[in-house]
């Protein structure tokens, strides 16, 4: 009795094992922002996956440094104006990303993305819009940044809190102007000036100390270190800003992007997925339990 | 004989021992790689079996914590030990898996090639391997809810793991319906065992003689009609039932469930993490063998050169110092959120994630954790301080 029972060929129709294949992209230019920062401008080689490809400020690609590995990295720039290049600026700091300087224009590396969840920028519409953020926290809120000045009439007052360790750190400095004229409040500050700095010395947090807020029509995005945005929203909620109009976007180590990999895990979240943005009302009982 | 066209889903035969061997043989001839208990250093695990000749025998494993030992019974029923060391989550979701391997266009590849060269191509592969269509043979009730558990995991709505869905689409499932519980199980008090209900192509219950056979598919139906079988008797229905319901008596533990998630992510600052992290080595070892954990680790493994790049997916493991790495600090540098972290996860947060409890109750993170910590005493512990 050897009758076939089963087409054995049929059941894998339609699942391609394509878990974790990234699209090649070419770097297009490659251009410093500041001591270990790099901002890159991708391009997909295949013309149908350029096509295809959207994202909202907020999420971010897996990249891929082939022979080395993935890293989140989120999109910096302002959707509408890349020319549909992918643009990532990368902080140098661990095996991937240090990678990364090795790359010269023609070079590819491979995307995977976009991931997760994006800034509320419908949902806080007629709010005034405080921005806080601190080092390479700022060009994940740079699409936001230039979403938020396209249609500059549908916000209330829009204010920038940025900081960095020193002057040099700070990140696109030739493009405050450009906001300020546009509208939106740029308060930069550093953690120590040198010869040259006139600005504000001090954290981001100490910011809030500078202006007033009207707690019932400001919403607040974050990012930045985990202690600067946990004194951020600790100041936010002081001025009686509610929790639900905290936005914080989450840094956690992935691997996926789509909620398998188990990495990036905060209680009943996966960052990757359920985040990297959520609204601190949903945060609040894990963020501050220490090593959670 | 009985007449194919009598039989139906749900209907139970009785097949003479010698005839499994022979739907094992069917299995396999129908392109299914079959795989069961074998024994392998002193103790069960579930590989490839050619026919019922590689089935050890007379076989019954008695686990504690941090101990499994197997005992002769002197009998030679197949499969009386539960459960085994492994579970079966290695063939539907491998410990190693190759995804793709990338290399550089050999025209472009620079003699000081570990340099990323100007325009630097690559050449992507994807892995072609065909996928193994399994038959898995001895199943148990908290192994089959295992595989659902990892069912919601892997197959969700909006990302699914096409590694694994191809493989569990062409899973065929023989269950064993347990008649010999151990110390470490628990099956009664997650509610998924020790009785199979449904989700299994054929169930057996093995009696002395004979398999008490149920069919649970149309593929396992057909599979079965091609089989010299009888029909039960009253008798030995009635036995195979009454043995089911004594092993659901001889639970060696229990866990209460009540308020599960909230007992544990309420309370994430008991005294009790503090007590279990002094003991917890931090070894992964339970979750390796717990059929439901289910993390990984993606890495590449790049010749000397950097010209070719294969990419692997890895378990990994949450008791991993680096799994919670990010640059500038960990997560969870210590053992006691590690600990925290896999438990809170597996009876807490996984019910919000999946909707289900990551816990089966098989008990094999009890037998195999090397200091013999036991999950249904830390959850009891930490009820017994919340309720102090």
């Amino acid at each position: 009795m050897t009758t076939t029972l089963i087409d054995t060929a049929s059941h894998q129709a339609g699942f391609e094992n394509k878990l974790l294949m990234p699209a090649w992209a070419e770097v297009v230019k490659i251009t410093p922002e500041a001591e270990g920062v790099t901002t890159f401008a991708l391009r997909f080689t295949d013309p149908e996956v350029q096509k295809r490809y959207r994202w909202e400020p907020g999420q971010f690609n897996m990249l891929y440094v082939p022979g080395y590995g993935e890293a989140a990295i989120s999109m910096s720039s302002d959707v509408s104006s890349s020319n549909g290049l992918v643009i990532h600026t990368i902080r140098q700091a661990a095996s991937v990303t240090k990678a990364t300087n090795r790359l010269r224009p023609g070079d590819v590396v491979g995307l995977r993305g976009p991931f997760g969840s994006s800034w509320p920028l419908e949902a806080i519409r007629g709010m005034d819009v405080v921005i806080a953020c601190g080092g390479i926290g700022l060009p994940p809120l740079r699409g936001a940044l230039y979403a938020i000045m396209r249609e500059r009439e549908k916000y209330g007052k829009v204010t920038l809190l940025y900081g960095a360790r020193t002057p040099k750190d700070l990140m696109y400095p030739d493009e405050y102007e450009t906001w300020n004229k546009a509208g939106i409040e740029v308060q930069a500050t550093v953690d120590r000036g040198d010869e040259t700095w006139t600005g504000r010395v001090g954290v981001v947090p100490m910011l809030f100390y500078h202006f007033r807020v009207d707690p019932h029509k400001t919403a607040v995005l974050t990012c930045g270190p985990e202690i600067m945005m946990r004194f951020v929203i600790y100041e936010a909620l002081a001025r009686r800003i509610p929790a639900s109009q905290i936005y914080v976007s989450l840094e956690r180590n992935m691997r996926c992007g789509q909620g398998f990999c188990g990495h990036c895990q905060m209680g009943p979240y996966f960052i990757c997925k359920d985040g990297p943005v959520f609204p601190f009302n949903r945060l609040g009982p894990f963020f501050n339990v220490e090593e959670y | 004989m009985m007449n194919e066209k009598n039989l139906t889903i749900g209907s139970t035969v009785a097949l003479p021992k010698a005839e499994l061997d022979h739907l094992l043989a069917d299995l396999r001839s129908n392109g299914y790689q079959t795989v069961g208990p074998r024994l392998q250093d002193e103790c069960i695990v579930y590989k490839e079996i050619e026919s019922l000749q590689d089935l050890p025998r007379g076989l019954l494993s008695e686990q504690k914590p941090a101990s499994y030992r197997l005992i002769q019974t002197g009998q030679d029923r197949y499969f009386d030990f539960i459960p085994a060391g492994q579970s079966w989550k290695q063939f539907l979701f491998p410990p190693r898996q190759h995804l793709f391997s990338a290399q550089k266009n050999s025209s472009e590849v620079h003699a000081e090639g570990h340099t990323a060269g100007r325009n630097t191509k690559w050449q992507i592969k994807a892995d072609d391997a065909p996928t193994p269509r399994y038959a898995l043979v001895g199943v148990r009730a908290c192994e089959l809810a295992a595989i659902a558990v990892q069912d919601r995991v892997f197959m969700r709505s909006d990302f699914t793991d096409p590694i694994y869905r191809a493989r569990r689409e062409g899973l065929f499932i023989l269950a064993v319906n347990c008649l010999h519980p151990n110390a470490t199980c628990f099956c009664v008090s997650m509610g998924t065992g020790p009785r199979h209900k449904a989700g299994f192509d054929l169930c057996l219950t093995e009696m002395d003689d004979l398999f008490l056979v149920e069919a649970g598919s149309e593929l396992g139906l057909s599979l079965l009609a091609r089989r010299t079988y009888e029909l039960p008797s009253a008798f030995v229905q009635t036995a195979a039932n009454r043995a089911t319901e004594l092993a659901a008596g001889k639970m060696g533990r229990s866990l209460d469930t009540s308020d599960l998630p909230g007992v544990l992510t309420g309370h994430l600052d008991a005294e009790r993490w503090n007590q279990v992290a002094k003991r917890c080595l931090s070894c992964a070892n339970c979750t390796q063998v717990c059929p439901t954990c289910f993390c990984w680790e993606a890495f590449d493994k790049t010749d000397v050169l950097g010209n070719k790049t294969s990419r692997e997916r890895v378990w990994d493991s949450c008791f991993n110092p680096n799994f919670s790495y990010v640059f500038g600090g960990n997560t969870r540098p210590n053992i006691r959120s590690r600990y925290r972290q896999w438990l809170t996860h597996k009876l807490g947060a996984w019910k919000g994630q999946f909707d289900v409890l990551g816990c089966v109750g098989c008990g094999r993170c009890i037998t195999w954790c090397p200091v013999g910590i036991d999950l249904t005493e830390e959850v009891a512990a930490i009820r017994q301080e919340v309720k102090a």
